[in-house]
């Protein structure tokens, strides 16, 4: 009997220690940790779509931590621990089968494309693998008021009637559009000054691109055109950000996001319209007669200048589209204009 | 391990009784891996259909942690603690302790899988934080199962006749009784706010693996091993190191579930260096094992018990090493949030944990009933339990390092979305294979429990000699 005891007893206290040095310990202390500046509580209805987030196991595919690596730079800048203060439970997942989204709320600010691409995300990007949630929807007659329709694409469409969001969508999304990084002091989110975002100076990437000039020296097998464009980074970069909403095909969603293709300020002989609208966003455009509800992010707070030229001649050279091709020195000029 | 008669030896009706106890552990484990692994299918499936099964009922966010914990709390914790009971009883000479609270233990651990699987599907998820999905009143059943299987385990061993505790007992009452302290320490929420609570999720979901399946799992490696070759297992000191070395080690490596996360850097790193010291009790357990084998590999042909157990062991040293190695930034740097974690999870519950299970339940189910599978059921089990799995780990280790490049490339992100497509084709075609085997392993598992019965000891009777001599 003296040796289970030693054998089941000593080792249950040594693992009892372990797991009060390990486990508890640096539990007590880091739950003391601080709100950081700037990270705020949620709100009612934004906690109400944290709950349904987390019902749905959203986070089985999609974190919300970002690393201090130069491939995490797409999604902000590194989390820091006051970012978790009001964060039980943690969400900080384990698979990126889909995109983090610790700052979609920035990335990704239009409720419409939210509603869509939860009501089914191949509406929107058609290599998606994420779960419809259309059960989130209802199909009405008439939209109830104060609610706004769904301006699905015909092909995703039910056969009659509109589609409105039910309570859970529209508290997932009010919840995912909160998800903001607050600035950091000394953390800089602009990245005009690093080179496109991703592309890491770590060994393994050193060939996929150069830093700084990476505008300047286009890499192997990708044409230089004027002004130093790199066709290849501008589609990558158009469709990392820009595709999901205006469509890899630039034709946009009728109704929802306006076309690029054939769009007057693209062919504009005079480049201003389309860099600000780049670099600032814009909120309630009025584009061909249509006024667009959806607000398009400012580009000009996570891209650099040489990666917002080379997505703005990408938009003016492709799809039939023949602008004026840009220069960096343009959107320099522009940016240094302010808002 | 012949045992010394003496007045605690077990009468028929003991042995009788051992044997339900055994059977109904068993029946139920393999009735949660058919369902949990019909999840798993379905699961791999909606990667290549994602609108396939569509709906509020079979999202995927639902099912994929009712697969998870099926899997580890009905499947392999029912089987590894049937496993461990006719172990205990067995290696000490001995009846149960009780076989009612045995009983009481399998219908809580069933009435906690079941009630956390219909809470998942309800969307009660407590958090999302991995394996500890169930509201905690669940978990609290579970908890009471482990603390019943404890005292169970502990009472049987202490009837025993001889001085020495086997060594398989200490890894099985060890086992659980640490994931009593970690079952509670997950449960209790006074100090798990924010950060705090992801230093607990790191502690939590390494220990709740490492500290409860494995040290099972090598229990019956040290039990059935030296069952079907008939010798002795090789150092016994050698296992009674790596017991100490593995309880020491495997609590302090959490945190390397969130390398580059904001948790302190030097908790990081701590968990990195013993990451690296846990090949210790790996590399030495894995060698005992294979040791007590040496000049036998021959044997592999004419038992199929053995050949799992040996495909457990081999799982165990490659999948707890590749763990070691995951653990470094500059692998991890790669492979962190892909789905190589996915196939490294596979390597581990799969490959280690699920084939000592099947070795051990096709070494000791046959002695306890008197009653044998097939040899055909044997090999298709076999066959397509290895294959699937080869199948599935490649399949997303490879995928999951193409995700990891394509990310440090600084491609789309959808990009890496349409690159893994292939390798989730693969894997569910593995997926599958594994399923079937799971059908046959349920057949297998009927014929060892109600089947007609056999006179000799069928399965080493090649070793009927040696054993008497």
């Amino acid at each position: 009997m003296n040796k289970l005891v030693l054998i089941a007893g000593g080792s249950t206290l040594v693992y009892a220690c372990l797991a009060l040095l390990m486990g508890v310990w640096p539990g007590i202390e880091l739950s003391k940790t601080p709100a950081g500046p700037g990270v705020v509580p949620l709100t009612a209805l934004q906690a109400e779509g944290r709950d349904v987030y987390v019902a749905n196991g959203c986070s089985y595919c999609h974190t919300q931590q970002v690393r201090p690596l130069a491939q995490d730079k797409v999604f902000g800048r590194p989390s820091a621990p006051g970012d978790f203060a009001y964060q039980t439970p943690e969400l900080l997942g384990s698979q990126r089968t889909g995109p983090d989204l610790t700052n979609v709320g920035v990335r990704q600010p239009s409720p419409v494309w939210q509603y869509i691409h939860l009501y089914n995300p191949r509406a929107v990007v058609p290599e998606s693998v994420m779960p419809a949630f259309d059960w989130m929807f209802k199909v009405v007659d008439q939209a109830p008021a104060g609610t706004t329709p769904v301006p699905l694409p015909e092909a995703y469409a039910p056969a009659h009637g509109i589609v409105v969001p039910d309570r859970k969508a529209e508290a997932l999304v009010t919840y995912l559009l909160s998800l903001k990084q607050p600035a950091m002091p000394g953390v800089s989110s602009d990245a005009s000054a690093t080179p496109m975002p991703g592309v890491t100076s770590t060994p393994l990437a050193s060939t996929a691109a150069s830093a700084g000039g990476a505008a300047n020296a286009p890499a192997s097998g990708s044409v230089s055109g004027a002004g130093g464009y790199d066709p290849a980074k501008g589609k990558a970069l158009f469709t990392a950000n820009c595709a999901a909403c205006h469509q890899a095909n630039g034709e946009g969603l009728p109704g929802a996001f306006p076309a690029l293709k054939g769009n007057a300020a693209i062919n504009d002989a005079n480049p201003t319209t389309h860099i600000r609208a780049v670099l600032h966003g814009l909120q309630g455009a009025n584009v061909g007669g249509v006024v667009y509800s959806s607000p398009m992010p400012a580009f000009g707070d996570t891209l650099s200048d040489a990666d917002i030229t080379n997505i703005i001649n990408y938009e003016r050279s492709s799809w039939g589209n023949h602008g004026v091709p840009v220069t960096a020195e343009q959107v320099t000029a522009e940016r240094a204009k302010g808002k | 391990m012949s045992v010394t008669a003496d007045r605690s030896s077990p009468s028929e009706d003991d042995d009788r009784a051992l044997a339900s106890a055994f059977v109904a552990y068993a029946v139920t484990a393999t009735l949660w891996l058919l369902f949990a692994t019909a999840v798993g299918v379905l699961l791999a499936y909606k990667f290549g259909a994602p609108d396939f099964a569509p709906g509020e009922w079979l999202t995927f966010g639902r099912l994929r942690p009712i697969h998870t914990n099926a899997t580890f709390f009905g499947w392999a914790s029912l089987a590894l603690v049937g496993l461990a009971y006719y172990v205990a009883a067995r290696s000490s000479g001995t009846r149960l302790y009780s076989v009612k609270l045995a009983w009481i233990g399998l219908v809580l651990f069933n009435v906690a899988a079941v009630a956390g699987t219909v809470a998942l599907e309800l969307g009660y998820n407590d958090g999302n934080l991995e394996y500890r999905e169930w509201p905690w009143p669940i978990r609290l059943i579970f908890l009471a199962a482990l603390v019943i299987t404890a005292w169970n385990l502990i009472g049987t061993v202490a009837r025993r006749g001889t001085k020495d505790i086997y060594l398989s007992n200490w890894y099985t009452i060890g086992g659980v009784l640490w994931t009593c302290i970690i079952a509670l320490v997950a449960i209790l929420p006074w100090y798990q706010y924010g950060l705090g609570q992801v230093s607990v999720s790191g502690y939590y979901m390494h220990n709740a693996v490492g500290m409860w399946f494995t040290p099972l799992a090598l229990g019956i490696f040290y039990y059935a091993l030296p069952k079907l070759l008939s010798r002795p297992i090789y150092s016994y000191a050698l296992g009674v190191f790596a017991f100490w070395t593995n309880l020491v080690f495997y609590p302090i490596i959490g945190a390397h579930h969130f390398l580059f996360s904001p948790l302190p850097w030097w908790l990081q790193t701590t968990a990195i260096v013993f990451s690296v010291a846990m090949l210790v009790p790996v590399w030495g357990g894995s060698a005992n094992f294979l040791l007590t084998m040496r000049g036998r590999l021959g044997d592999l042909v004419h038992s199929y018990p053995l050949m799992f157990i040996f495909v457990g062991v081999i799982g165990y040293l490659v999948g707890s090493t590749q763990g070691t190695f995951e653990a470094f930034r500059s692998l991890q740097e790669v492979w962190h949030l892909t789905n190589f974690t996915v196939g490294h999870s596979h390597l581990t519950m799969y490959g280690f944990v699920t084939f000592a299970i099947w070795g051990g339940v096709y070494t000791l189910l046959p002695l306890a009933t008197g009653k044998v599978p097939s040899q055909l059921g044997l090999s298709l089990h076999f066959w397509m339990a290895v294959v699937g799995s080869f199948i599935y780990v490649i399949s997303l280790s490879i995928g999951g390092t193409i995700q990891g490049l394509d990310w440090i490339h600084g491609l789309p992100f959808i990009q890496s979305v349409v690159d893994i497509q292939a390798y989730w084709v693969w894997r569910g075609i593995g997926g599958a294979l594994m399923f079937l085997s799971h059908v046959v392993f349920a057949w297998n598992v009927w014929r060892m429990s109600f089947g007609p019965s056999v006179k000799a000891a069928p399965l080493a009777p090649q070793h009927a000699d040696e054993a008497a001599a």
